[in-house]
């Protein structure tokens, strides 16, 4: 099953361990990491379920193509990891 | 009264008791939310909870809520933007831009004025209104102002979508609210929210070309706040100038030639005198720093016909402190002030601002000063 992991800076806001979960997109994986912690939501998409701003998903070591939709294809065997871009640390 | 202040600051939010009934004096606690950057704080006067809003730049605003008087804080939902539509109309002004629809800020927190605990109103950018009625557990978009076609003209003021940062409910009619929009001008309802009229007559932009000066849906003012003893009065900061109404924010009338500078963020006005308020000015517009390097606040006592520049206990050379438009409150009495820097300097006043007392110097940047009433 695809592996989603995250920052460990978003851990001091919220709990969001590692999980399992099925699905063949990255949207796909997010919704059902979502289904199981439905506070996390707001912390990764915004109001349009777009990817923040200033988030980054890499699908095995690659930046997703697809921000909006969130369509990049995930395999059984792909590790998503939900980052935070450097950009966003302006404060 | 005014023996508890909230300050948010850009490192977290602190909580500020009096040490006594006669200093002023303040223990000032350690910060809650340490390191995040808390945009607005409330306490609701009928049952103490505290409110406060945090921006988290890359995980975006949340809010949090307190009913042990911020010992503990649980999170609470934020308004959220309904699904944007495909085909947005172009803005209809130079200077706006198509405001995304999601949540960039709560930029205004306010109770509703009825009965039960939790009523609460929010403004945000990019200029959305919500209502909750159980204290931020779920919100409620206004749509009637959020639909409005003129909202097509709105524009930001220092930021890059407009907001709603001041919200006014009349105690004698609580459905009867009056907005600040920077840059949308005013707008009121007599009926809770189903309807609204833009109600920014007499304002004036000088930074609008001059046949659209007038236009009261482009006006940007920076704080409005009123009267609660007389509620038809209402006072504005304004981007170039001091604007008073006495009919409800029917019609505005400009104060011309306040010393030292007409320009600044803040206002407050005494809960029981309207015809008194207080100001932090700054040289205007590009440069917001203090005139000549002396933090000052001015008072007017007579609805504006004349004004006190009070100085006694601020830094009067080498001060480049400026009072953003959340950072000047004064409590239920009318008699004591705190004022916050954008540069971590908090002062409070004990007798209308006739002198000042120094708290600190070096708090975080501060967002957001409120006194706890209650």
């Amino acid at each position: 099953m695809p592996k989603v992991q995250f920052t460990p800076h978003l851990q001091r806001f919220v709990d969001c361990p590692p999980s399992e979960v099925t699905g063949d997109t990255v949207r796909g994986v997010l919704e059902a990491v979502f289904a199981q912690n439905p506070r996390l939501r707001g912390y990764i998409l915004d109001d349009q379920n777009r990817l923040r701003r200033h988030v980054v998903v890499f699908v095995n070591g690659e930046p997703v193509h697809d921000r909006e939709q969130l369509s990049d294809a995930v395999q059984a065997s792909t590790e998503v990891f939900v980052m935070q871009a450097l950009s966003g640390g302006g404060a | 009264m005014g023996n508890r202040i909230l300050v948010a600051t850009r490192k977290g939010l602190f909580l500020l008791d009096r040490k006594s009934a006669s200093e002023n004096a303040w223990n000032i606690s350690a910060p809650a939310f340490l390191g995040s950057p808390v945009t607005m704080a409330f306490s609701d006067p009928r049952d103490g909870s505290l409110y406060a809003a945090l921006n988290l730049g890359h995980f975006a605003t949340k809010l949090h809520h307190s009913s042990d008087g911020g010992k503990t804080w649980q999170e609470r939902a934020v308004p959220v933007y309904p699904p944007q539509p495909e085909n947005l109309p172009k803005p209809e002004n130079e200077f706006a831009k198509v405001a995304p629809w999601s949540l960039a800020q709560v930029w205004a927190l306010e109770s509703d004025g009825g009965a039960q605990a939790g009523g609460l109103w929010a403004g945000t950018i990019p200029g959305g209104l919500f209502h909750s009625c159980d204290g931020g557990q779920s919100w409620q978009m206004i749509r009637s102002l959020w639909d409005r076609p003129e909202r097509n003209q709105w524009f930001g003021g220092g930021y890059d979508y407009p907001g709603i940062h001041s919200i006014c409910v009349d105690p004698r009619n609580t459905r009867h609210v009056t907005v600040g929009v920077s840059c949308g001008g005013a707008w009121s309802t007599q009926d809770g929210g189903e309807n609204w009229v833009c109600t920014a007559k007499g304002m004036r932009a000088e930074f609008m070309p001059p046949d659209r000066q007038y236009d009261p849906n482009i006006q940007d003012p920076h704080r409005l706040v009123q009267c609660q003893a007389s509620p038809d009065v209402l006072w504005v900061q304004h981007h170039n100038g001091i604007f008073r109404s006495a009919d409800r924010a029917a019609s505005w009338t400009e104060i011309a030639e306040v010393k030292p500078s007409v320009f600044g963020f803040a206002v407050a006005v005494h809960p029981k005198d309207p015809k008194t308020a207080w100001f932090a000015p700054a040289v205007k517009d590009e440069f917001r720093l203090p005139v000549d390097a002396q933090l000052v606040v001015t008072r007017t006592r007579d609805a504006g016909q004349s004004f006190e520049t009070l100085r006694a206990g601020l830094p009067q050379e080498h001060s480049y402190h400026l009072v953003y438009r959340h950072c000047l409150d004064v409590d239920a009495s009318g008699d004591r002030l705190v004022m916050g820097s954008t540069t971590g300097g908090l002062w409070t006043s004990v007798n209308q601002g006739d002198s000042w007392e120094c708290v600190s110097q070096n708090l975080p940047p501060i967002y957001c000063v409120r006194f706890v009433d209650n």
